[in-house]
């Protein structure tokens, strides 16, 4: 409607500044005459360059089954081994403490439920009353069965990976789960998981970094409580199980950005995924300490040492040591470089009337910025941004399969509305100053239009 | 409660044919028809609201009627929602106005089906947004008929209980059914109905039956 003054034009490239135009383009880049940002890199990263060239040979030269003794396995057993190799000394492991998956999810499932199932039954029903140390004892009660279930500690904010998988073995009767709620700041305390942490608790998930909020979790700290527990339980009735709870962290999207020294962040079990750092898709791994115990996930030829049997991926596995040692090795300077755009793009989008930074302005991921804009609704805002050219995620329950709004933004505590409202914007090694400038010049006017054709006036004292 | 989502992350956009949204839905949002300037400066005859911004929706519509014919002159809205909201509620009052206007009657018998069919569709998931829309405008005709005194024609939009025990409504049955409940068994992992009291199943095998015709086709 060319009359309609409200009306919304998509931005062509004739409006597009010069300078933008000559970095290279590359595949995420290419619109349909638009200009074209992408600040979505907490969804998927586009592969490094660098990572496809060294995965290439991979798929058709040296393509053989890394379990073949002849020499053309031996040359793919060969490139595996080097990347586990090389990935275990990024994150201070050792080799066989590596086992590649299919992803950041798998990672997660297969330390759940590889502990979960690891558990004898006869061990997850010893009471928590002192002095029964059969489980069979006739003294036990039926209502003790709860009481008896292995236990895990997790944290509101989890990825679906983990909040749904646990939520659904506690539902099956398999394991007791409390889950701790975080800060208002979306950071969660050391304290509030220690004091959920009992002698059946058998395993502890806290995500390292945030993948909507971006806030960064003191793994560090929770891991050293969590051994001076363990060290405390030692020679108790539960000695059988001294070295529990176990604890895990999911770091798919710490990955580009923190230190992965498992030394330091004392964490038994540790997920990671390609597709986040710059790597293929179709590939994660989990770290496993020595001496931890799992039941495998995926049955069949025993590879990655029982635990996820299937022929190795062996591009993926080759491409997800490339991207980790890449982004592992420029992660100071590029965090740097990024929490500069980070700030200046909430600085820019906050001077918008009735909007919220959702989670810790400085304990958040350098590529992370999600704000709530209310009285909008965020797919709306998400689609007018597209056709601007900006790619961008929302927390909406409309933009959601199950039409539920985002359950990290609703565990700060704040409204239905807000988490309608919120827009993150997930920076990555491609965005440049001018594209943050971009954003921050075009909200403002996709905000007063939504505004205008909304009903709804929220008092921000509410929020 | 519902089982997310396959998602990755936070947004699965995109459903499997690669295009979320119909070209109408993409004009009509992007582009939308007679929404409401300024209501300050606009004498409606009726006015109408439905939803509530915690749950993710809400629609205003605000109607002109010719008195002599019962005929809609102008059909004004605001709405809070995702795309498929804003597009369903500004192709709605497209629909009314066009053609000298719909009768308050006609308007009445509006269904979200022939909204969606205008619009060229919705995803399966957003089909509840276009539901509204038709709500909001059945509110405002009932305030045209109130403001003008004639209570006799107000129709009440009420649930009507099926389930005595859960105290189960009509209305919880559609709203199972338009989120994609088709099976009994998936309504009653819903709604619970008639677990209490089962009696009342052969009633709502009929009610999904008669929404499912109703919105689905």
């Amino acid at each position: 409607m060319p009359n309609n003054p409200l009306s919304f034009r998509p931005e062509r490239k004739s409006e597009v500044e010069k300078s933008h135009r000559t970095k290279p383009s590359t595949a995420h880049r290419v619109g349909h005459g638009l200009r074209s940002v992408y600040l979505d890199n907490a969804a998927a990263t586009p592969l490094d360059a660098k990572v496809l060239k060294a995965m290439l040979p991979y798929f058709s030269s040296i393509a053989a089954n890394p379990s073949s003794l002849h020499s053309a396995g031996q040359a793919a057993n060969k490139a595996v081994t080097q990347a586990r190799k090389s990935i275990a000394e990024i994150i201070n492991g050792h080799a066989d403490e590596i086992i590649f998956t299919s992803g950041g999810t798998e990672s997660d499932n297969l330390a759940i439920n590889g502990i979960i199932s690891v558990i004898p039954i006869s061990n997850s029903v010893i009471p928590a009353k002192a002095g029964i140390q059969n489980p069979m004892d006739p003294r036990i009660r039926k209502d003790d069965k709860r009481e008896s279930l292995p236990h895990v500690v997790t944290t509101a904010i989890e990825h679906h990976a983990i909040l749904e998988l646990l939520t659904r073995l506690q539902k099956n009767g398999a394991i007791d789960l409390t889950v701790i709620k975080p800060q208002k700041n979306g950071v969660v305390k050391v304290d509030d998981i220690m004091s959920a942490v009992n002698d059946r608790t058998v395993l502890v998930s806290v995500m390292y970094a945030n993948n909507e909020i971006g806030t960064i979790q003191p793994i560090g700290d929770i891991g050293r409580a969590i051994l001076k527990y363990r060290a405390a339980k030692r020679g108790t009735l539960y000695e059988v199980r001294g070295t529990f709870p176990l604890f895990h962290s999911d770091a798919c999207q710490a990955a580009g950005y923190l230190d992965l020294n498992v030394e330091k962040l004392h964490v038994d079990l540790l997920t990671l995924n390609g597709g986040k750092i710059y790597g293929p898709k179709g590939i994660g791994l989990l770290f496993v300490r020595r001496g931890v115990k799992l039941s495998p996930t995926v049955i069949g030829g025993g590879q990655e040492r029982g635990l996820r049997s299937g022929t190795e991926n062996v591009p993926g596995i080759v491409g997800m040591a490339k991207a980790l040692e890449l982004v592992q090795k420029n992660h100071e300077k590029e965090s740097k470089r990024l929490a500069q755009f980070r700030d200046r793009l909430i600085k820019g989008l906050l001077r918008i009337p009735k909007s919220r930074l959702n989670g810790d302005p400085a304990e958040r991921l350098p590529n992370n910025v999600n704000i709530s804009f209310m009285d909008i609704e965020g797919e709306a805002a998400m689609l007018y941004l597209d056709a601007k050219g900006i790619s961008c995620s929302t927390g909406s329950a409309c933009a959601s399969t199950s039409l539920d709004p985002s359950h990290v933004i609703l565990a700060l505590g704040m409204s239905y509305e807000a988490a309608h409202g919120s827009l993150r914007f997930s920076l990555g090694h491609d965005t440049i100053r001018s594209d943050i400038d971009y954003v921050i010049k075009v909200m403002p006017g996709i905000v007063e239009m939504l505004r205008k054709i909304s009903p709804v006036t929220l008092d921000m004292s509410h929020f | 409660m519902t089982k997310p989502t396959n998602s990755p992350d936070i947004t699965p956009r995109k459903n499997s044919d690669g295009g979320f949204y119909s070209d109408v839905v993409k004009d009509h949002f992007f582009h939308p028809k007679n929404f409401m300037e300024d209501e300050s400066a606009y004498k409606a005859d009726g006015q109408g609201v439905v939803g509530s911004p915690a749950c993710g929706d809400v629609m205003r519509v605000w109607i002109k009627v010719d008195p002599k014919t019962e005929r809609l002159t102008d059909c004004r809205w605001k709405t809070f929602g995702c795309a498929s909201a804003i597009a369903a509620t500004s192709m709605m009052s497209t629909m009314v106005i066009e053609n000298n206007g719909m009768t308050l009657e006609q308007a009445r018998q509006i269904r979200p089906q022939d909204i969606m069919e205008r619009l060229g569709g919705l995803p399966a998931r957003k089909i509840h947004c276009s539901v509204l829309g038709d709500k909001a405008l059945r509110s405002a005709i009932n305030d045209y008929y109130r403001k003008s005194g004639q209570i006799d024609k107000i129709e009440i939009e009420q649930g009507r209980v099926i389930d005595k025990v859960l105290k189960i409504t009509d209305h919880d049955i559609e709203e199972a059914v338009l989120e994609g409940a088709d099976t009994l068994d998936k309504i009653q992992s819903k709604t619970k109905v008639g677990t209490g009291d089962p009696s009342c199943i052969p009633e709502v095998e009929q009610l999904m039956k008669f929404y499912k015709e109703k919105y689905f086709g």
